[in-house]
């Protein structure tokens, strides 16, 4: 161990607080709400890891990062070392910082959690990522191995697909991202917004891929400006990681008034097109002084905490279960209560109201409360009778999932996919289709950023094998 | 960066921009569209590709100019570029040989309407192309549209060139004559134009074609934001469409989306006109 504090010494330290913009100013901007940790601070919460041997954080993170051996690093005031250790292990260090869910990962294992308040590992990440970001010269260069002569294609510049290439160049291959939209980084770029994650981190991120000699062409949609047929024709191997971009309705009767959006629409065009944040922008948003979101994920955070920065007086989360049950993070849950958003949770949407013009005028909710658990073992929310009510609404957003969209496995009927639409792949991320493989939310249905990145993670690694057994 | 090989204008506001963009070219369907971004920061705006041009790599585009990011498209002149175009977007038309079809194009509809008429033509239809227009400066394509028509009549609001009136007014007559009567009719242009059509075919049970432009962003089925009701059912007109049965298409409901941003159009317009005023005051 490089410091040598005791057990008892590291024991007495406490949680670090995350300096937070106030909550009556972030509210009306688009600032990254989290300011990030002095060096100070780093280094003296990496001091309350115990370095356990049997590392249980590790098992807790879907990508095996080396947790203690990076804040180890950063607690002896090692930052290139700490920074090498987490680049090697996570592709995109300060954007899991930033969105992982640690508190039912890693930082849920944490032994110090047992008893007080885990080490805060994402706080830390997101630390060490930041300064490399800022510290490129101190870094040590990458090392790109002789090349291959390969060529992969990658669909979807997601998460799932930045991890893929990165993993591929370093193995020598030439990779094509193809992606549909006109920029980069999935949903990163067009859904989580700015407060949550600055878009900056994500341009950073594809030119460390581009200067790997990654190349990355926008504008094409597989399954529609090229075939997945026609990339296997070119390519030697295919990494299918093209999210779940496709929203699932309501339907509910109003769901076509004008002002109601999906979760995908409303955060498309304020984070994506700039619309509303940037005076400038073209694309126009309906912001409503009241704003109904449906759904308690973190999708749902975004857009309540979204609409109230675009200037809504109230901004509601409806849920059909409770708080306990809400799949978001506990932070944006936190976030989004200190910035006024209000909570009506057992409360299920049954119909839009609109106005005789065609536009919302009012939410008609039911009452839930919970029955037995269900299939996914969180209990189930049975209606209450005559308990309907209305709440005053002018835009509704809808977010309470997506599912595959069906574009590419439309025109690629050799695929095999499960009854969702969603492809289905094995263990080491391979179809059914030789050299094709799959990972991310296509696969998963609507899962998070660091399975997805673990997705693109090991089929780079079977890719790499497949294209050595190809080639012997 | 996607280069215009052209850019003529054919009519007032309503020019016809030849783009390179091999693959588009190549994989395109009539039927079929394209999003263009004119450069960084700029709305996605949905075009049809009118036609293309597989061996040359290039795909034709006809952009009427009507709110500030169509105006740029158009400003930009042969040699420069767009910034991103993707696609083909959306289902390529059904084409099959009905017998006798009325294709009827409004504005720059008919611009949509080309590559269809020609598709059907080259089936062996046999092809009315009716085109309409307010005056004659608006009606466009009528020798390119010629040139594979067996017959094409010509309507303008004042009378300025062919006969007075309203497409429906000459389809009218056709559907009323045994000998012309269309097995199938396609309409595009402007909704109220397409719901006449619609109207007028539906107590004869002619199928009846029309090509949807709800308002879209991604193209791809992400959004949501194209949805219209068609058969009572809610579709993505930029996957599921953008053509789809007239008699099943609630009208009523897409003009009332397409007005969603209307105030908000309205001010981008008061704004740019302000900046011309301020920046050449003599205007
Ligand atoms: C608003 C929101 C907030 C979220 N917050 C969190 C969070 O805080 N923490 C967390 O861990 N997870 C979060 N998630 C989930 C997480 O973002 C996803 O699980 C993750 O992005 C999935 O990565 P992916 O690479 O599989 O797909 P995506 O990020 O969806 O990327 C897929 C890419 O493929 C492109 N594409 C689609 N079809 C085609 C095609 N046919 N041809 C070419 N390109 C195509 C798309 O345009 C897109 O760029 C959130 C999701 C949303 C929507
Ligand atoms: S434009 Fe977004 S789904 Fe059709």
């Amino acid at each position: 161990m490089s410091n040598d504090l005791s057990a008892k010494e590291r024991l007495a330290i406490d949680r670090v607080h995350m300096p937070e913009l106030a909550p009556e100013v972030r509210s009306r901007n688009f600032e990254e709400v989290n300011q990030g940790l002095s060096l100070d601070d780093a280094i003296q919460e990496a001091k309350r890891c115990l370095q356990c041997k049997h590392r249980p954080c590790v098992e807790g993170c879907p990508v095996g990062v080396s947790i203690p051996e990076f804040i180890d690093a950063l607690a002896a005031e090692q930052l290139p070392e700490s920074a090498a250790i987490l680049q090697g292990d996570n592709a995109l260090p300060a954007v899991c910082g930033r969105v992982c869910p640690q508190e039912s990962q890693c930082e849920a294992r944490c032994v110090r959690g047992v008893k007080g308040e885990s080490v805060a590992i994402g706080y830390l990440e997101r630390f060490v990522a930041d300064w490399a970001m800022k510290n490129r010269e101190k870094l040590r260069a990458t090392q790109l191995p002789s090349k291959s002569g390969k060529k992969v294609a990658i669909v979807g510049c997601g998460p799932a697909g930045l991890t893929a290439a990165g993993e591929l160049a370093r193995h020598g291959h030439g990779v094509t991202i193809f992606e549909a939209l006109h920029d980069t980084g999935g949903v990163l770029r067009y859904g989580i917004p700015e407060f949550r994650l600055p878009k900056e981190i994500i341009d950073v991120e594809v030119s460390r891929l581009l200067d790997m000699g990654v190349e990355i062409e926008c504008n094409v949609i597989i399954g529609k400006t090229l075939t997945l047929d026609q990339l296997r024709g070119e390519f030697d191997a295919v990494f299918i990681s093209n999210g779940a971009g496709l929203p699932a309705m309501l339907n509910i009767p109003g769901e076509n008034l004008k002002g109601v959006y999906s979760a995908n629409e409303f955060l498309t065009r304020v984070n994506l097109m700039e619309a509303g944040r940037n005076p400038d922008s073209p694309t126009p948003i309906i912001k409503g002084r009241q704003v109904a979101v449906i759904g308690g994920g973190n999708t749902a955070m975004d857009c309540v905490r979204t609409a109230r920065r675009l200037g809504a007086e109230r901004a509601m989360i409806i849920y059909r279960r409770s708080e306990a049950e809400m799949p978001a993070r506990v932070e944006e849950i936190k976030h989004a209560k200190e910035e006024g958003v209000e909570f009506i949770m057992l409360t299920a949407p049954l119909e839009i109201l609109g106005t005789e013009d065609g536009w919302v005028a009012a939410l008609r909710c039911q009452r839930m409360e919970l029955g037995p658990p269900d299939d996914s073992g969180r209990r189930k929310p049975v209606p209450v009778e005559g308990s309907e009510y209305e709440i005053p609404v002018e835009v509704v957003a809808n977010a309470v999932g997506t599912r595959a969209n069906p574009l590419l496995t439309a025109t690629a009927p050799e695929l095999a996919l499960n009854k969702w639409g969603n492809i289905v792949s094995d263990e080491n991320g391979a179809t059914n289709l030789p050299g094709v493989f799959a990972g991310g939310d296509i696969v998963r249905g609507g899962a998070t950023v660091i399975l997805a990145m673990g997705d693109g993670k090991s089929a780079a690694a079977s890719i790499d094998n497949y294209l050595k057994e190809k080639a012997s | 960066m996607y280069e215009i090989i052209s850019n003529v204008t054919l009519a007032p506001n309503l020019h016809r921009l030849v783009v390179k963009a091999p693959r588009v070219a190549a994989a395109r369907k009539p039927g079929q569209f394209v999003i263009v971004r004119a450069d960084r920061g700029d709305e996605r705006i949905p075009l049809t590709i009118g036609d293309a041009n597989a061996t040359e790599g290039t795909i034709t585009l006809f952009v009427q100019a009507i709110g500030a990011s169509t105006r740029k498209i158009v400003s930009i002149p042969a040699g420069g570029a767009l910034r991103d175009v993707a696609g083909p977007l959306g289902q390529a038309t059904h084409i099959e040989k009905w017998g006798r079809v009325a294709c009827v194009g409004g504005g720059v509809g008919t611009a949509v309407l080309f590559p269809l008429a020609r598709a059907l033509a080259e089936a062996g239809n046999q092809v009315t192309t009716i085109i309409g227009g307010r005056s004659s400066q608006f009606i466009i394509l009528a020798d390119e549209i010629a040139a594979f028509s067996d017959e094409v009549l010509i309507t303008t609001e004042d009378g300025s060139l062919g006969r007075k009136g309203f497409v429906t007014n000459a389809l009218t007559d056709m559907i009323a004559d045994p000998a012309r009567a269309p097995k199938m009719v396609v309409a595009v242009g402007p909704v109220p134009m397409m719901r006449a059509v619609a109207e007028l075919t539906r107590p004869h049970a002619i199928k009846t074609l029309v090509s949807l432009n709800p308002i879209m962003i991604d193209g791809t089925g992400m959004c949501g934001g194209c949805r219209v009701v068609v058969g009572g059912e809610s579709k993505f007109a930029c996957v599921d469409g953008p053509e789809f049965d007239g008699h099943l298409v609630d009208f009523a409901g897409l003009v009332d989306r397409l007005t969603t941003y209307r105030s908000f159009e309205e001010q981008a317009r008061h704004n740019a006109e302000c900046l011309i005023k301020k920046e050449m005051p003599n205007v």
